[in-house]
């Protein structure tokens, strides 16, 4: 089985002290910031990949990895204890989570988001170890045509994902799009928007933006909201068991969960945040038995569920990066920015050429997630203590460490001017009600897909109809089409708003 | 005629502007035909197809069926200005400002510098704890970025280490 050697080889990457030093490194960051609300993934990612220079390529990738799905463990901590998403993900987790705690569980929701994350976690890099070397032989097909149509599906996938209005998040998209463009034209050689200042022709670096619009634009918009009375349930945490009856009700829907989460991290736009919403609404669909506690007022299905799917999500949500090259959320965007610091163009040619890499960074996955379990149910203790931290200490902490990111990138302050005012840009953003996820991965793509498309239309002499006449890229335009038509439909469009309303 | 969500409004006219303002800077550059695209051709059809969305967007705010008017909000000045400010003035505390003859003060010091600032962003700053917190953050990346990483910084005011 190519399987098994395959991550063998994988095991003996990921069991090195090193990494799993930095895998370590990695989960507890991640369960950190998951945990602590106003921080997430993105600018947690940002901050560190300067920081990432010095390591081997495998270690860092691995550690970035950790962070993502780390997250999703904490941000559940929070979420129940709290009635505070600590991660967007974790918003559904709130509405039965949080009830569950106030009803004196709040023990058996831990563990059941906890085994929930774990169970998915597990599934989830199964699917990636399995899926991903077929996926890459397809993705040897693709021409420049299929990936420019690709990156259409996947930018219409965001779309769905943002919340708010649609024409606003496809509007942050192009104009996503247009910042990449910003800097030298690899082809012409022509500075395009750059100003005549030097440090522009480069490029607007992503870490600057990344940083400068979720790091200091949400420390702003934090800052402006009063600090409300929060409720924190850290006393209560005792018998972390679910009962009998609990695991019962816990284990399909655990299972819905990770099925769930698994395919829709697979789909472009897709990962935790959809997943979770998604096995939200399909537990609240199915059946309850006659003397269960209903939604909304602390069912163990409405924690384990969503729990699971986020998890799953994260981890499937590497395989559109890892076989195709191409990021399907913000987190991913970032790996991207990541693999290319190391110098490793990411694509079908990475399982290939850096097979170390590949399976060494699936194998982590497992035992970050077994690391994860230990840390979130055992040690639980000292992430409620956290919580009590006031974000009086924390925001400064978090400008000061973007600072130093953003500096160290370069090593020269024009980052750090730059970064100041996409702070203040950001904040505008927050004030428009303009999601800025959808433009940070139409930042990250704006180049890519201008190649693929003068690719395309020379290869086929400017004729348009080449995206519709190739089937590959016809079927993936037409997926986009419908999805977008999916949206767009007024049952579906009055259902997804309402869910976002929630958060 | 009545905005009936302000937020949409304003976010549309920024989409606007913005897709106009690419648009009109790529026709300085060599559009090119579908078949040899030059380097102005993919900013152009983006930056008109933002001009658009914008313009949709506008219109949208216009006739939307909110009634609460979905108002912007108070703009939170102090957080912005301190929270920005404390960035500017680490960066300045790394570089220096040669052309204002401002010596570079080195990571140390702009920790000190940059805690007390972006604290002063949220009301009530008292100095004690914003010390301590101030003192932590710099022994801590000390270790992390200096010691550990390894990062290139200038770590100490120019005037000590010549």
């Amino acid at each position: 089985m190519d399987l098994i050697a395959n991550l063998s080889l994988g095991f003996s990457v990921a069991f090195t002290p090193i990494n799993l030093l930095y895998a370590f490194i990695g989960c507890v960051l991640g369960t950190l910031i998951g945990v602590l609300p106003g921080i997430g993934p993105v600018a947690t990612i940002a901050m560190l990949l300067p920081a990432t220079y010095a390591l081997p390529p495998v270690s860092a990738l691995i550690m970035l990895a950790g962070i993502y799905y780390g997250a999703q463990y904490g941000g559940s901590t929070t979420a129940i204890l709290v009635n505070l998403p600590g991660e967007s993900s974790s918003v559904v987790t709130c509405i039965d989570g949080y009830q569950m705690a106030r009803k004196g569980r709040a023990g058996p929701a831990l563990a059941a988001a906890g085994m929930g994350s774990f169970f998915a976690g597990c599934v989830g890099t199964l699917i990636l170890a399995a899926f991903a070397p077929p996926l890459t032989e397809l993705a040897f097909k693709f021409g420049p045509a299929e990936y420019f149509a690709l990156m259409v599906l996947g930018l219409i996938g965001a779309v769905v994902l943002a919340s708010g209005s649609l024409l606003k998040a496809i509007a942050m998209i192009v104009l996503g799009l247009l910042m990449g463009l910003v800097g030298t034209d690899v082809n012409s050689g022509v500075a395009r928007f750059s100003f005549d200042i030097p440090e522009l022709t480069d490029g607007i670096g992503f870490v600057v933006i990344a940083m400068g619009v979720f790091g200091y634009g949400e420390i702003i918009s934090n800052l402006a909201q009063p600090e409300d009375d929060r409720e924190v349930f850290t006393a209560k945490v005792t018998g972390l068991f679910p009962t009998k009856e609990d695991f019962k009700n816990m284990a399909p829907a655990m299972l819905r969960g990770t099925f769930l989460g698994s395919a829709l991290g697979i789909l472009p736009g897709g990962g935790a945040l959809l997943a979770a919403f998604a096995a939200y609404a399909l537990e609240k669909k199915i059946k309850m038995k006659p003397g269960e506690v209903p939604f909304g007022q602390g069912n163990i299905r409405g924690v384990a569920g969503p729990e699971s799917a986020n998890n799953a999500g994260a981890q499937t949500s590497f395989i559109p990066l890892l076989t195709l090259g191409i990021p399907p959320n913000a987190v991913m965007a970032l790996m991207v920015g990541a693999m290319t610091i190391h110098n490793i163009q990411p694509g079908p040619q990475v399982m290939t050429s850096n097979p170390e890499l590949f399976w060494g960074l699936i194998a982590s996955m497992w035992i970050g997630n077994a690391m994860l379990i230990i840390l979130n149910l055992p040690l639980i203790g000292m992430w409620i203590k956290l919580l009590t931290v006031p974000y009086r200490y924390l925001f400064p902490s978090i400008v000061l460490f973007c600072a130093i990111g953003v500096y160290s990138t370069n090593n020269n302050t024009f980052d750090v001017w730059t970064v100041g005012i996409f702070g203040v840009i950001g904040y505008l953003f927050v004030k428009l009600g303009a999601e800025p996820a959808p433009l940070l991965l139409g930042f990250i793509l704006g180049p890519m897909m201008e190649e693929n498309l003068r690719r395309a239309l020379l290869l086929s002499r400017g004729d348009w109809s080449v995206f519709v006449t190739r089937p590959l890229s016809a079927g993936l335009l037409a997926a986009g089409l419908l999805l977008l038509c999916i949206v767009l439909l007024p049952s579906i469009k009055n259902k997804r708003e309402e869910a976002f309303v929630e958060d | 005629m009545n905005i009936k969500s302000q937020k949409d409004f304003f976010a549309g006219l920024m989409f606007m502007g913005v897709g106009v303002a690419f648009a009109l800077g790529a026709t300085n550059y060599s559009v090119g035909t579908g078949a040899r695209m030059g380097p102005g051709y993919f900013p152009l059809m983006l930056g008109v197809l933002l001009s658009v969305l914008g313009a949709a967007i506008i219109f949208g705010a216009l006739v939307a069926k909110r009634t609460d008017g979905d108002k912007i909000g108070k703009w939170a000045f102090k957080p912005l200005f301190f929270i920005i400010a404390a960035n500017l003035i680490f960066g300045v505390c790394l570089g220096g400002l040669p052309s204002v003859g401002i010596p570079a003060m080195g990571m140390m010091f702009g920790i000190y510098v940059l805690t007390f600032v972006a604290s002063l962003a949220e009301k009530g700053m008292r100095i004690k704890p914003t010390f301590i917190l101030a003192t932590a953050l710099a022994l801590i990346s000390y270790v992390a970025f200096v010691k550990v990483l390894k990062l290139q910084f200038p770590v100490w005011p120019a005037f000590i280490t010549g």
